[in-house]
């Protein structure tokens, strides 16, 4: 067994131990930041692996949570045939997204990507009949469940977002160890260089786009269905810097990164708000300080100083 | 039989016309030169034979096929090679890492036999960007050769490169002669001298002469144009 296998092997069984001996609240907290992870994974693929620094993703993600929370809603769909309509739904956008944000680069791209997020936001807000805008809505308790598994039940939500999380850490951890993945990271180290050995780098990066709005998408549409809630601010602008933090934090461009920057940050303002008002000053601090000192992330400054191995 | 054709290719950037008319045939196994003073339009020219550069009108042949409408990366699959004239390698992956992607095969063997051509073998494991210059160019020419390429477009390749390492290229693209086909755009007159088994002459985006060393060497216009501002 390879050392980056036994790491994400390693880390799924701390989490499936995790799950049976936190207490309650740290319990319910882990599952909402394995799925807010596996968003953080998705935005991972585009930004720290391919070097394209998206402003939009929330769009991704409200996609999934809204194929999902609509569909069981108003259509009376299932959990597990909603989960696949959530799927679709992000795939379908992030195509769509990709076909015509990937003419730009740079900075127009991360702006392309906010006007399309910006959107998406009014979209929602638009069809407020269905979708009660800001408001939102809840999913109604007996439908949270597949194949007799109720999704309600704290241990069972907790597995489910484990779930989740260890297939996205592990499809990604894999794409990352063959040809793909390589060239993915060919293009972000220099686009150019690789379009001149022979890749077709447009077609991979809608390819990397398309993966990172879906795992994004699933993220959303498990978010729903876990925690029972669909609303417009998941789709707002703060939601598509999260993810963006959260690498940053974690080390981007790492496979296990997007999980300790989401951790980090998500327990950092669960700490501080206790102590004081002025929490996120405090945030704010701690991320200068990150940004001045770890500027390749938690994982990526790992990986520098001690485990160059690191995927 | 010719690898390379190009039919009146021109280039027009805004009120400028950096190549104009090329027509250029490029045999089977010769290492062909490009020379002319900067500005001449030699790199604007490859580019558009590789697909970096769109070209304004005119059309590419390669292996008697008409290439033009192909992006870069299709005419590279199709045999074509290229290496930029500044140089672009990926300096935060090893030196392997680069020629896997070159290779475009994981074969880490493969890798380093590439990499044994210019000497670089025991670097294997090093990141490219802490090289010296000198070394990166020659990491760079090495991804081209690496690919077994038929078209080896090799733009300045020995800017930057000590007097000891132009003695080596010179031994890497003679191994290469007759199977590999050069197209080298190249400013010092002893390597093109030295290598070339035809050169053409730009020179403000027109073909100023063609022709043999011997022929190049003895053409007033040439002396006149640029042999000239190079010996003095
Ligand atoms: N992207 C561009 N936009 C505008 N002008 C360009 C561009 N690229 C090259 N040129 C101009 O075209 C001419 C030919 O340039 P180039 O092909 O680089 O010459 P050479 O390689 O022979 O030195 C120059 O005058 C250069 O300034
Ligand atoms: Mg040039």
């Amino acid at each position: 067994m390879s050392k980056s296998l036994a790491l994400h092997l390693g880390l799924i069984a701390i989490l499936i131990i995790a799950g049976l001996v936190l207490p309650a609240y740290h319990q319910g907290n882990l599952a909402r930041i394995l799925v807010l992870a596996t968003y953080a994974v998705g935005y991972n693929v585009l930004f720290g692996y391919t070097g394209l620094l998206s402003l939009g993703h929330a769009m991704f993600f409200g996609a999934g949570m809204y194929g999902l929370g609509l569909a069981m809603q108003h259509g009376g769909v299932a959990a597990l045939p909603a989960f696949g309509i959530g799927l679709l739904a992000a795939a379908a956008l992030s195509a769509v997204v990709a076909v015509l944000a990937l003419r730009t680069i740079g900075v127009a791209f991360m702006i392309v990507t906010l006007m399309f997020a910006q959107s998406a936001f009014l979209t929602v807000l638009y069809f407020g009949e269905w979708t009660r805008g800001d408001e939102g809505f809840v999913l109604q308790q007996a439908t949270r469940q597949i194949a007799g598994l109720d999704l309600t039940n704290p241990l069972i939500r907790y597995y489910a977002a484990l779930t989740l999380f260890a297939a996205a850490l592990l499809i990604t951890a894999r794409m990352m160890q063959i040809r793909f993945g390589h060239i993915l990271i060919a293009i972000r180290e220099n686009e150019e260089r690789t379009t001149m050995l022979g890749y077709n780098t447009q077609a991979h990066k809608f390819a990397a786009l398309v993966i990172s709005g879906t795992l994004s998408g699933a993220a959303g549409a498990a978010y729903a269905l876990l925690f029972g809630y669909v609303g417009a601010t998941f789709t707002s602008v703060q939601y598509s810097i999260f993810p963006l933090l959260w690498v940053l934090l974690g080390g981007a461009g790492t496979t296990i990164g997007p999980l300790i920057g989401t951790l980090f940050m998500f327990y950092l303002i669960d700490y501080t708000s206790g102590l004081t008002n002025a929490y996120l000053l405090i945030v704010g601090v701690v991320l200068v300080l990150l940004t001045l000192f770890a500027r390749a992330g938690i994982m990526g400054e790992v990986r520098k100083r001690f485990a160059p191995w690191l995927p | 039989m010719s690898v390379l054709q190009t039919k009146g290719l021109t280039k027009q950037y805004a009120g400028l016309t950096a190549v104009s008319e090329v027509s250029l045939t490029v045999e089977q196994g010769q290492i062909h030169a490009l020379i002319g003073p900067n500005g001449a339009g030699k790199s604007t020219l490859v580019g558009m034979v590789a697909g970096r550069t769109e070209p304004t009108s005119g059309e590419v042949w390669f292996e008697g096929e008409n290439v033009t409408p192909l992006p870069a990366h299709a005419r590279i699959r199709r045999g074509m090679a290229y290496t930029f004239q500044i140089t672009a390698i990926y300096e935060r992956l090893t030196l392997a890492a680069n020629l896997e992607l070159a290779l475009r095969d994981r074969s880490r063997e493969k890798a380093i036999a590439a990499l044994d051509r210019v000497g670089l073998a025991d670097r294997a494991d090093q990141l490219a960007g802490d090289l010296a210059y000198g070394h990166q160019r020659l990491l760079e020419i090495a991804m081209g050769v690496a690919q077994s390429p038929k078209l080896l477009i090799l733009d300045e390749p020995t800017q930057g490169l000590a007097e000891s390492e132009i003695a080596e290229f010179n031994t890497l693209i003679k191994s290469l002669a007759g199977d590999t086909t050069i197209l080298l755009i190249e400013h010092n007159m002893n390597v093109v001298m030295e290598l070339a088994d035809r050169i053409t002459v730009l020179e403000t985006g027109s073909v100023l002469a063609e022709g043999s060393p011997d022929d190049i060497k003895s053409n007033p216009d040439v002396q006149e144009a640029y042999l000239g501002h190079a010996e003095a």
